[in-house]
């Protein structure tokens, strides 16, 4: 596997570069959008749901920001990598390469424009009087988890959208449904305890929470917590890389 | 003499029937539809065989409908370097032979141009300077000798004989038999999936020429 990586990394560097020229192409502001629109989201999040809920809530920017940071890597991410494979069939119908390059590729665009949107994120918080502690290191698990969860979902959104593309359509109404679910912009601490476990069971939710409790409650998350996070990753990457392996062959009868 | 290449009752979707011991330029020809570039794609690995097995002693260089793959919106140059990527070819080895590729394509002054400002002729230039420049043991060209004006036409039969010399086994699926006539030795006619023919080129182009002929004289009677 890494033999091959190697064998493959000018192709990855090139598609790399070929996914950020073609990203930002024609549009003035350029890379400047990866940070900008995150920024205007969270603005118009702000704006409706403050007075709402920001009451109640300790540091409700952060707690915001935190939401909104891990929710839009995760739909950048997975609408991004969906057509990867569809998006490359004029090349791998007729050159043999390895076919999760394409999606590794359109993940790494993603990844940067996180970690952009990461730094502010941090700016937000010395803004907002919160100390940088030794803790905030830890926030290199929840990251690593995530990469490997959007690359999961990646390969498994990308095979399934080769047979139907209906996938599209669906995939824009579960993301809105995750959204909802993922507590962005509310808290759940109202809610009854098998409540407040059940939102356990959405993966987004767990990233999103790692991060707050790091930042705004100073807290590290427990072993199970730990566990939860990399079994889901690794469950998604799993079955992603299953499913490339099985279908390697059967995906140019289809685009 | 050594085989470079072998494929025996490989089957794709169609049975393709048997052919062994492919030496220096073998022509396939077939009515549309025969399943000749369908072969080639099993013979590079993008499709699987359902049946037989294909055997590779040597890098396979495939130039299959050209100007796919290609990318409209990147430069000449970025789509040279990802060509050669997908190619398999190294970065040094690129940066060395970029100069040649744009000489060989005549397409310096289009160096910085998107992709899809350029002609169809001049993009199928740049993809047969790629790949013709490495020198590559198995050579696979689908359909792409007619590329170009009459000047660049031969120019590119120049360099496939040189590669042909050079020792490389090539493949060459042509409508054209005269082309086929031309540079191969040895023909493969396919004829839906299946194999008619295999063997010395002569005898079977002129069957092959009766056949199309008879063909025609069919089709112009009914």
């Amino acid at each position: 596997m890494l033999q091959r990586l190697k064998q493959h990394q000018f192709l990855f560097g090139e598609l790399v570069k070929r996914d950020f020229a073609k990203k930002y192409k024609r549009t003035i502001l350029g890379m400047a959008w990866s940070i900008l629109s995150p920024l205007m989201n969270l603005l118009i999040m702000w704006l409706v749901f403050s007075n709402l809920f920001g009451n109640n809530v300790n540091h409700y920017v952060i707690y915001l920001f935190a939401g909104q940071l891990v929710f839009s890597y995760f739909t950048d991410a997975t609408n991004l990598g969906m057509t990867s494979l569809v998006g490359n069939a004029g090349i791998f119908t007729k050159v043999n390469v390895p076919k999760y390059l394409f999606l590794f590729s359109q993940n790494v665009s993603s990844l940067i424009n996180f970690g952009l949107t990461l730094l502010i994120f941090f700016a937000f918080t010395a803004f907002d009087g919160i100390p940088f502690t030794w803790k905030f290191f830890l926030l290199v698990y929840p990251v690593v988890c995530m990469i490997v969860f959007n690359l999961g979902l990646g390969l498994i959104l990308s095979a399934l959208f080769v047979f139907f593309r209906d996938m599209q359509y669906l995939w824009g109404i579960l993301t809105q449904l995750l959204m909802w679910l993922s507590a962005i912009f509310y808290t759940i601490d109202t809610y009854s305890e098998t409540a407040q476990l059940l939102f356990l069971a959405n993966p987004i939710y767990l990233y999103i929470r790692y991060f707050r409790k790091i930042v705004i409650d100073g807290a590290i998350p427990s072993a199970g917590f730990h566990l939860l996070a990399a079994a889901y990753a690794l469950g998604a990457f799993a079955v992603g890389a299953y499913m490339y392996k099985k279908y390697n062959h059967e995906f140019l009868y289809y685009v | 003499m050594k085989t470079m290449l072998k494929a025996e009752h490989v089957s794709i979707s169609y049975k393709i029937g048997d052919f062994k011991d492919i030496g220096d330029m073998l022509g396939i020809i077939g009515t549309n539809g025969a399943g000749k570039s369908t072969l080639l794609k099993a013979v590079i690995g993008v499709m699987e065989p359902r049946a037989g097995k294909i055997e590779r002693n040597g890098n396979i260089s495939a130039l299959l409908e050209l100007a796919s793959g290609f990318d409209g919106d990147l430069t000449v140059k970025e789509n040279a370097y990802l060509r050669g990527a997908m190619l398999g070819y190294t970065k040094e080895f690129m940066d060395e032979t970029y100069e040649q590729i744009l000489d060989f394509s005549e397409l310096r002054e289009f160096e910085e141009r998107p992709f899809k400002q350029l002609s169809t002729g001049m993009q199928s230039r740049l993809a047969f300077s790629i790949a013709s420049l490495v020198q590559p043991e198995i050579l696979i060209l689908d359909e792409v000798l007619s590329v170009g004006d009459g000047a660049f036409q031969e120019k590119s039969a120049a360099k496939m004989r040189e590669i042909i010399n050079s020792g490389a086994s090539t493949i060459l699926v042509s409508h054209s038999l005269q082309q086929v006539r031309e540079l191969c030795n040895k023909v493969l006619w396919l004829h839906r999936g299946k194999q008619i023919a295999f063997g010395e080129m002569e005898p079977i182009c002129d069957r092959y020429e009766s056949f199309l002929a008879e063909k025609y004289q069919n089709e112009n009677t009914q």
